[in-house]
């Protein structure tokens, strides 16, 4: 039943009628996030995990490492996957299945950001070259899916990794009761900001109810130091203004964000 | 050898710190989470609901649709393989027939009450942490039912019958171990799970039960008091 | 003699004790086991005479006839749409109940009730295994043009009307939204942005506080402190009852 999560012409007139006051429908201003929760160490099985909360919107995060053989094409490098499973507790609007489009997307989008940003160096995840390496796996699942899903579950990726701590590796085994005190070599932090546009206006941090109205949207990784290393547009067509718009405030929003590490 | 000490310290008949909260989900038309030890379980309900593919529909009562899972990164061990395997398939199952006996579907026919069971970390005893949670989540939702289920794993660590084995005990090396998965029903004491790996006696899995039949109070007052926390609190905003 | 182990408006859970013995009488959402009494439902309790009554707290909308709800179309199928009621079942609502205007076969119905559109719309039927059925003919019921929707609670429903009304007239004159409550938790609004930040979150206190006594001086204290006028006349348009207007086709408005 997914033609029924757009909104209709009306409630979307409805609703830009709000948005040209410089209101949303649940008081926020145009460019503000909701109440931003941060917590890490929430599952301690993981060797790292995170949960954040943008408002309604909640998602859990953990990584996972495991001694691998590498990947013939780069014998010297470790490897980071990054996974999301939309779980069906988490909205009705989920079902149960393998993955669809949506989380592949996040997954993706969350994956490019870490991996072209160079976030970690994967050549100091190896043990033995052609042999060992440490394969860290993320895994993003939602809890409760109240929209941007994708800004939420970034947040808590990068959160995870940073908590993470490697296991013990004595004798070519993995003790995963034991952790050390290393953390991943992770030096940047590249940060989605996802900006929606709907009618003539930008928004971010979109509930689930205004992204059913939502018609672009432009997510914007960045690092620290402003630089942008990656891209996912979807919707409608963007102009070349608007890209530049939604830079300037996707920019400005990561900066935002950044004081929650 | 002879087991006098739990690993952990805990009396014999003491389960592990137990804390539990309701309508945590807020998508869900109901929900809970269960913590026991180091194992915490979500549950959220999403129903009565329209049941598709109609062949599933049953004209004379609501159907319930249990689904168990493990988040990725829940386990003791390597990272779980998302998705169903043939371990979650059973619990998802198992925990259905755990459920059902207290439930009244009838005034909801041909549809479905669904519940969705997500382990955020399990140290032993995830399928009871996981009915716990799903029994209050069902509660919470409204449903008819006669009673809570309450769910708590009991069994043997060498010659000590024992209440809520976690993992070290699980994997105790030097005897005989014994893992009983229970679910009772308190007003009635009748039990809706039961299921047992390891090796014991007659006596001990007789004393086993009767152990769970024990502490089934405690856990019943948990989820009593936290599904009327989120009752009666006066400030709730949904 | 009879032991009654809860008291009157408190909170129940299902498997709960409220009452030992046989001079108490089992009454809705409780039922006997032996010789005691239990909650069957979470809810809170109501101890009249003899008699144990339960207010369920949570649940699903189940439709019942002549209720007026809100429903949202799903389907349009070629003799009429299908709506989704926020409940179990889903709804039929055929041409012929639709209007009375004439509607020749094979014409093209989203110009009237497109996918998407919430209507206010009356049930007319409803089946043992639950098929529903609607009827858009009538005073106010109609397609709900502008405005949005929120969702609450079925149950809390009552008290967000309050009596004859008065509680939903309070909100309306205070913010001068127009408010049309559906008997199955869908709400709509429509006014100034800001009006219905202050309807949503009033609702919600509603919601939050349904079973507390003086809940009414609660809402207009919050409407009051939000600076909206509790005595104030109407509004216009404000009170203005569910409109009689006759059936327009979408494009025509």
């Amino acid at each position: 039943m997914n033609n029924n999560s757009k909104m209709n012409n009306d409630s979307k007139n409805h609703l830009i009628k709000s948005l040209e006051k410089g209101i949303r429908f649940d008081g926020r201003k145009l460019t503000d996030y909701r109440k931003v929760v941060v917590e890490t160490g929430v599952s301690k099985n993981a060797e790292g995990s995170a949960r954040v909360k943008f408002g309604d919107t909640e998602v859990v995060a953990g990584v996972k490492m495991m001694m691998e053989k590498p990947y013939p094409d780069t014998p010297e490098q470790g490897v980071i996957m990054v996974n999301a499973e939309f779980l069906p507790m988490a909205s009705p609007e989920f079902e149960s299945g393998p993955p669809g489009i949506d989380s592949i997307e996040l997954s993706r989008v969350v994956d490019r950001g870490i991996r072209e940003s160079k976030a970690i160096d994967l050549k100091k995840l190896c043990l033995k070259k052609g042999e060992k390496v440490w394969m860290v796996s993320i895994d993003i699942c939602t809890i409760n899916a109240d929209g941007n899903l994708l800004d939420a579950s970034a947040l808590a990726a990068l959160a995870a990794l940073q908590n993470a701590r490697f296991p013990e590796y004595v004798d070519d085994e993995v003790n995963y009761k034991k952790h050390t005190d290393e953390k991943l070599p992770m030096d940047k932090l590249p940060l989605p900001v996802t900006i929606h546009k709907i009618g003539n206006f930008f928004i971010v941090d979109p509930s689930r109810e205004e992204e059913h109205g939502v018609e672009a949207r432009l997510t914007i990784t960045s690092t620290e130091k402003g630089i942008i290393c990656a891209l996912q547009k979807g919707g409608a067509t963007l102009t070349n203004d608007e890209v530049a718009q939604m830079l300037e405030l996707a920019l400005e929003k990561s900066t935002e964000l950044r004081k929650y590490f | 050898m002879s087991y006098t000490k739990r690993i952990d310290g805990r009396k014999f008949n003491e389960t592990r710190p137990i804390s539990a909260k309701t309508g945590v989900i807020k998508n869900a038309d109901g929900s809970a989470s269960f913590t026991i030890g180091n194992t915490t379980a979500y549950a959220a309900v999403y129903g009565p609901r329209n049941l598709y593919p109609k062949f599933l529909q049953n004209p004379s009562t609501g159907i319930l649709r249990c689904n168990y899972n493990m988040m990725p990164f829940s386990g003791m061990g390597d990272r779980v393989r998302p998705g169903p395997s043939r371990r979650s398939k059973e619990i998802s199952m198992v925990t259905q027939k755990a459920l059902l006996p207290v439930l009244d579907l009838k005034d909801f026919p041909n549809a479905v009450v669904d519940v969705f069971i997500e382990l955020v970390e399990t140290d032993a005893g995830s399928r009871c942490a996981g009915i716990c949670a799903a029994s209050m989540a069902l509660a919470d939702a409204g449903v008819k039912m006669r009673d809570l289920v309450v769910a708590v794993s009991v069994g043997k660590v060498d010659d000590k019958v024992v209440v809520d084995l976690d993992y070290n005990e699980e994997a105790y090396k030097d005897g005989p171990v014994a893992d009983i998965p229970l679910a009772i029903i308190p007003s009635t004491g009748e039990i809706s799970l039961l299921q047992m790996d390891g090796e014991v006696t007659k006596e001990e899995l007789i004393e086993a039960l009767s152990e769970g039949q024990k502490i089934v109070a405690e856990l019943y007052e948990v989820q009593k008091n936290a599904l009327k926390e989120r009752y009666s609190s006066k400030t709730v905003q949904e | 003699m009879g032991k009654l182990m809860t008291q009157d408006k408190t909170i129940v859970v299902p498997g709960e004790t409220l009452a030992e013995g046989m001079d108490y009488l089992p009454g809705n959402g409780t039922y006997r086991l032996g010789d005691k009494i239990l909650a069957g439902k979470v809810g809170l309790i109501c101890v009249e005479g003899r008699a144990l009554k339960l207010i369920p707290l949570s649940g699903a909308y189940a439709p019942k006839r002549n209720d007026v709800i809100i429903a949202k179309v799903i389907d349009v199928a070629i003799s009429g749409w299908r709506f989704d009621t926020n409940s179990a079942y889903s709804a039929m609502l055929s041409v012929k109940d639709a209007t009375s205007e004439y509607i020749a076969r094979g014409s093209n119905l989203t110009q009237y009730f497109d996918l998407g559109d919430y209507v206010t719309t009356k049930i007319t039927n409803v089946t043992s295994q639950k098929l529903v059925d609607l009827t858009t003919k009538g005073p106010g019921l109609n397609k709900l043009r502008g405005g949005r929707v929120i969702k609450v609670n079925a149950y809390k429903v009552p008290r967000i009307i309050g009596k004859q009304g008065s509680m939903v007239s309070l909100i309306k004159n205070a913010t001068g939204c127009k408010i049309i409550v559906g008997q199955n938790g869908l709400i709509w609004i429509n006014g100034e942005p800001e009006s219905e930040i202050i309807v949503v979150e009033a609702i919600k206190m509603i919601q939050g506080n349904s079973h507390i006594r003086g809940l009414t001086d609660m809402v207009k204290e919050f409407l009051e402190k939000k600076g909206c006028k509790t005595d104030a006349p109407a509004e216009a348009g404000a009170t203005e009852k569910p409109s009689e207007k006759k059936f327009v086709k979408g494009e025509s408005q």
